[in-house]
């Protein structure tokens, strides 16, 4: 059975582009375009891991990150944090919130399909 | 006959007994609390002191060789009283709270209360007022002798020192008139008290003797001659006598100046002026009336002197009568012996009024500065330990009237005929000016100090002595004449009235320039050079700034404390126990004591007790007094300098460091707003950074991942490819109008935009831009509506810029439309110079409170339910940049729902006449880079790139 992976960005275009990568490389995709969206959506899903852009209008990348890891019941859900701003403070929030790895924007499409693969296998 | 000796006699002595009644009464009123000479009048009259023989016969006798000659004698007078309102109010302050008792007191208490001072101050006084005296004495002599011998009238008058003194109508003259100023002077056995009847007498004596000479003068004009234009016609046919009318007689410019000069400070520094003026004054406020009424009087006594003196060269041509006795001579010659007597008693009183005062004044003088000290220094007499000093006080006192009238009488008798009035009365006023920089310096500059003074008074006299006083002694054969021709010794620098070869200046002229010279020089450089002592420094701080302290506040010099019972005796020896009794009761009542319990007097009430008896003796011999009864030294120099540099150290630091906090909180305060801007700044810096920064990423991040895409999957159909490619381009256009945006707004935010200037008719630009939105408008289904005035004025701006503004607000109104039925509206209105420009959509409107945020940099506000807005967030802050830049502005009107309306505005702008001036830059067109426009000044075209 495919791994399922959710697509967090407020960006129309980002996130066409990354649908098109996961699922080239046979995943099962769901988008949301915002962190309301994303935390509703997470739910039902049930994805393996998420794709989470950080600025986001509303509620935004970390605590959606924030809130998933609050729950037990997605405990197992992986995170990618997407971030346009490639700065330390922020990669090391992403990481303390409990994110498994951060990708930044421009990101190399091979790279972001081979970290969300490292991410999957991980244990 | 009227005018016999013994009626003559008679009616001198019924006059004074006049003044004696006037003087008994206004006593009485005074000690029962009425005063009679607490009056401005009063005061105003009794000043007239000045108007003496000299100006009752000498102004005639002047007026008759030299014309106008006698006038700046009462011009100087006029001009200084001008200036008493500062300088006379200033000395009768610093007199009363120090109560000084006269000029020698007031001059020996500015430097230090110095008795050596005081002694040259009144020895000089004595000196230099004696050829004074002697004047008077001639003045009444010679009245007695006119008046005695009326028949023969002045050929046969004999000539003084020929006679024996026994003989010698000027001797009797002069112990009569030391016997009245004894009796006036000095009756009061308690010497601190106001001369009250004295001043009353001397006020009647004024107004005696200017009505008398102005009945004389009225008789000689009116009833002898036929009014002012008989006499000066008469006159004018006279070669000699209409000389009298010119200025060829009456001095030069040199000695007008000097003349005035020196009367100028006769009027203030005479001591008897200095006694009436200031020693008698009762209220500082009468000074006001006596500014106007003093000038007034010598008006009044000035006017028919020349009348009178061309009436008596007219009546007695080729000199036969002495000018100098008109006055008398005319109404006796005419058989008037009623206006001669008149006459005879109006100088009387012009000379007996001088007499008194100034012998009052100089006795004062000698017995508080010159005797007392001496007397007081002189230990064996242990005269501090005496009771009733006052009464050597007086026998002092009264001893020095009758030796300044002898001595008066001595250089009368010595200088004889050799001088006209008028001169000799000069010899005084030079004497007196002496005392000028001692006393000016004194209450103006606080760097003035005793050696300086010492010096520049010592000088002075002696040059004085030297240049007019000797010299008037040999002209009456008391030195060899040679003295004056070819000099002491025969030495030509030295002849006194041509010192070190300088001829050419009448006498009193040239030792006025040399004893002013080396006075006024002497004063200054050692005051420079020199140090003041302690006293001298509060003496000195105290003359200098006395209208801005009160009498409570002052420098204490004693550190000591005595008993109220030593203090009381000591002032018990010059003053009456119920007057030191008041006193003392006073002070208790003041500052709360009671004298039945409190026996320590403390450092203010010595003060107080020192200035009680400064009042008696004198400030240098009360503090002598002071000093050996407290048996303690006054505070010593070490200490007050001490003190006195901690207090204004103290002061001046605090001043300092209060003035030097608040500017440090002040420069605090700015740094931290400073700060808090720079700080605030930054982080917009930092925000702006990173915020262009994502926005950069973000159409970057999409054009690199199809970018990989396209690349990595050569088998992508053919639709998707174009959908990639399309989202490519598109992010890069996003992209170019991103980096265009932040350029542009950098720009323009640093002033480094370069505006290219141009007359702009809006209409057409507005119509441009809806023409080339007409396919995006058309596409959208949107209709357009336009309000456009026919025709508007021309403004001065960039074009392209307004455009972008324009297509901005175009854009936005597209975008955010109704979907289903939108419609945009342009509208163009002109108004009060202004042209108003308004956009309008019926998209969904703007909140409220989202209604400024727009404007701010990447901070949109869209339709968020979806998906964020297109653009780049700097289009609207760009758009009101450069509205406000040509002097609008820009804002929006919206009701949530109901669409948005952007209004922005333009002045009305001609450009200039000449066209070449539209590529220059607009002569009449300066934009301030602020919301108003600010349209004086010059475009150059080096501030068109700005």
């Amino acid at each position: 059975m495919a791994k399922k992976v959710l697509i967090v960005d407020d960006e129309q275009n980002i996130v066409i582009s990354l649908e098109f990568l996961m699922q080239r490389a046979g995943y099962e995709v769901a988008i949301a375009r915002n962190g309301e969206d994303a935390l509703e959506v997470v739910g039902q899903f049930r994805p393996d891991l998420v794709l989470l852009d950080v600025m986001m209008p509303k509620i935004n990348g970390f605590d959606v990150c924030q809130k998933i890891r609050d729950n037990p019941d997605l405990q197992d859900t992986k995170v990618i944090m997407l971030t346009a701003k490639g700065r330390e403070v922020e990669v090391a929030k992403g990481m303390a919130l409990g994110a498994n790895s951060y990708v930044i924007k421009p990101f190399s499409t091979r790279e972001l399909v081979a970290e969300v693969q490292r991410v999957l296998e991980e244990e | 006959m009227m005018l016999q000796g013994g009626i003559i006699l008679l009616f001198s002595l019924a006059y004074i007994g006049i003044l004696f009644a006037i003087a008994y009464y206004s006593d009485k009123r005074s000690d029962a609390g009425r005063s009679v000479i607490s009056n401005p009048y009063i005061y105003s009259l009794s000043l007239a002191v000045y108007c003496t023989a000299w100006t009752f016969y000498g102004s005639v006798g002047r007026a008759a060789s030299t014309g106008i000659g006698f006038l700046p004698i009462y011009l100087g007078p006029t001009l200084m009283i001008a200036l008493w309102y500062l300088v006379m109010r200033k000395i009768i302050r610093i007199s009363k709270y120090n109560r000084i008792t006269s000029i020698a007191d007031f001059i020996s208490s500015r430097y230090g209360k110095s008795s050596s001072l005081a002694g040259l101050v009144t020895v000089i006084a004595v000196v230099g007022i004696i050829p004074y005296i002697s004047l008077q004495l001639d003045g009444v002599s010679t009245s007695f002798a006119v008046m005695w011998q009326h028949s023969e009238l002045s050929t046969t008058l004999p000539t003084p020192g020929t006679v024996d003194i026994l003989g010698d109508t000027s001797f009797y003259v002069a112990l009569l008139l030391a016997l009245f100023a004894i009796i006036f002077g000095t009756r009061h056995l308690d010497t601190t008290e106001r001369h009250e009847g004295l001043v009353a007498a001397i006020a009647f004596e004024s107004v005696v003797k200017l009505v008398a000479f102005l009945v004389i003068g009225a008789y000689v004009s009116f009833v002898l001659f036929n009014g002012f234009g008989d006499i000066f016609g008469q006159a004018a046919q006279s070669p000699e006598l209409s000389k009298l009318f010119t200025m060829e007689n009456a001095g030069t410019y040199t000695d007008w100046t000097w003349l005035m000069f020196l009367s100028m400070m006769a009027i203030m520094f005479l001591p008897r002026q200095f006694q009436m003026t200031v020693v008698e004054n009762v209220n500082e406020n009468h000074l006001d009336k006596a500014i106007w009424l003093l000038p007034l009087y010598m008006l009044l006594i000035n006017i028919f002197v020349l009348p009178i003196a061309l009436g008596g060269l007219l009546l007695f041509p080729n000199g036969a009568v002495d000018a100098d006795t008109f006055v008398l001579t005319i109404p006796i010659s005419q058989g008037q012996e009623e206006i001669a007597m008149l006459a005879f008693i109006g100088g009387l009183s012009a000379a007996t009024g001088m007499v008194i005062v100034a012998t009052v004044s100089l006795s004062t003088m000698v017995s508080n500065e010159l005797v007392m000290p001496i007397l007081l220094h002189f230990g064996p007499l242990r005269l501090a330990e005496r009771r009733d000093l006052g009464g050597v006080l007086l026998t002092i006192r009264r001893g020095t009237i009758i030796m300044v009238l002898l001595l008066g009488y001595v250089y009368f008798r010595l200088t004889g005929n050799a001088y006209t009035l008028v001169s000799i009365g000069l010899i005084s006023f030079a004497a007196v000016a002496q005392f000028a920089p001692a006393i000016f310096g004194g209450i103006y500059w606080k760097t003035g100090n005793h050696l300086g003074a010492m010096v520049g008074l010592s000088a002075g006299f002696v040059v004085w002595s030297y240049t007019l006083f000797l010299p008037s002694l040999a002209e009456s054969g008391f030195l060899p004449p040679s003295f004056i021709e070819s000099g002491p010794f025969g030495i030509t620098l030295l002849k006194p009235y041509a010192l070190f070869g300088l001829s050419g200046l009448d006498p009193i002229t040239h030792s006025l320039f040399w004893s002013m010279l080396v006075n006024v020089g002497g004063y200054m450089i050692l005051s420079l050079v020199g140090r003041q002592s302690v006293i001298e420094h509060s003496q000195a701080a105290q003359f200098v700034d006395v209208f801005k302290q009160t009498p409570e506040n002052d420098f204490r010099l004693w550190r000591s404390t005595s008993s109220v019972t030593v203090l009381r005796s000591i002032l018990e020896q010059f003053i009456s126990p119920t007057r030191v009794n008041e006193a003392l009761n006073d002070y208790a009542k003041k500052h709360g004591l009671d004298w039945s319990k409190d026996d320590v007097a403390d450092a203010a009430l010595i003060n107080y007790t020192e200035r009680l008896l400064a009042g008696s003796v004198g400030s240098a011999s009360a503090r002598v007094l002071l000093a050996s009864a407290v048996k303690e030294e006054p505070v010593s120099m070490d200490e007050v300098m001490y003190m006195l540099d901690e207090t204004s150290k103290v002061i001046a630091y605090s001043r300092e460091l209060e003035i030097k906090s608040k500017e440090l909180e002040q420069a605090t305060s700015e740094l931290t707003a400073a700060n808090e801007q720079l700080k605030e700044l930054d982080r917009l810096k930092d925000d702006f950074i990173s915020t262009v920064t994502h926005e950069l990423r973000t159409p970057l991040t999409s054009i690199r991942a199809f970018s990989e895409i396209l690349h990595d999957n050569p088998d992508l159909d053919a639709e998707q490819r174009g959908k990639f490619m399309a989202i490519i381009l598109k992010e890069t256009e996003r992209l170019t109008r991103l980096i265009n945006n932040v350029l542009d707004l950098s720009k323009i935010e640093s002033g480094k935009m370069e505006w290219h200037l141009t007359a702009v008719d809006l209409k057409e630009l507005i119509e441009d831009a809806l023409a080339s939105l007409e396919q995006v408008i058309k596409e959208g289904n949107i209709e357009l509506k336009t309000d456009m005035a026919d025709q508007v004025s021309l403004t001065v701006a960039d074009r392209d810029r307004i455009t972008q503004v324009m297509l901005n607000l175009l854009s936005n109104a597209i975008k955010f439309c109704d979907n289903e039925a939108g419609w945009i509206k342009v509208q163009l209105k002109e108004q009060d110079s202004t042209l108003n420009v308004a956009v309008s959509d019926n998209g969904p409107g703007i909140k409220p409170e989202h209604q400024e945020i727009i404007f701010e940099k990447f901070r949109q506000v869209g339709d968020t339910l979806t998906e964020k807005p297109q653009g780049t967030g700097l289009g609207l802050p760009i758009c009101r940049q450069i509205v406000t830049y040509f002097g609008g502005d820009l804002r929006v009107e919206s009701v949530l729902g109901h669409g948005a309306t952007f209004h922005f505005t333009l002045p009305v702008v001609s450009p200039a006449d000449d066209e070449s001036g539209v590529e220059a830059g607009f002569s009449t067109a300066v934009f301030a880079n602020g919301k108003s426009s600010n349209r004086q000044g010059t475009y150059g075209k080096e501030s068109i790139n700005r």
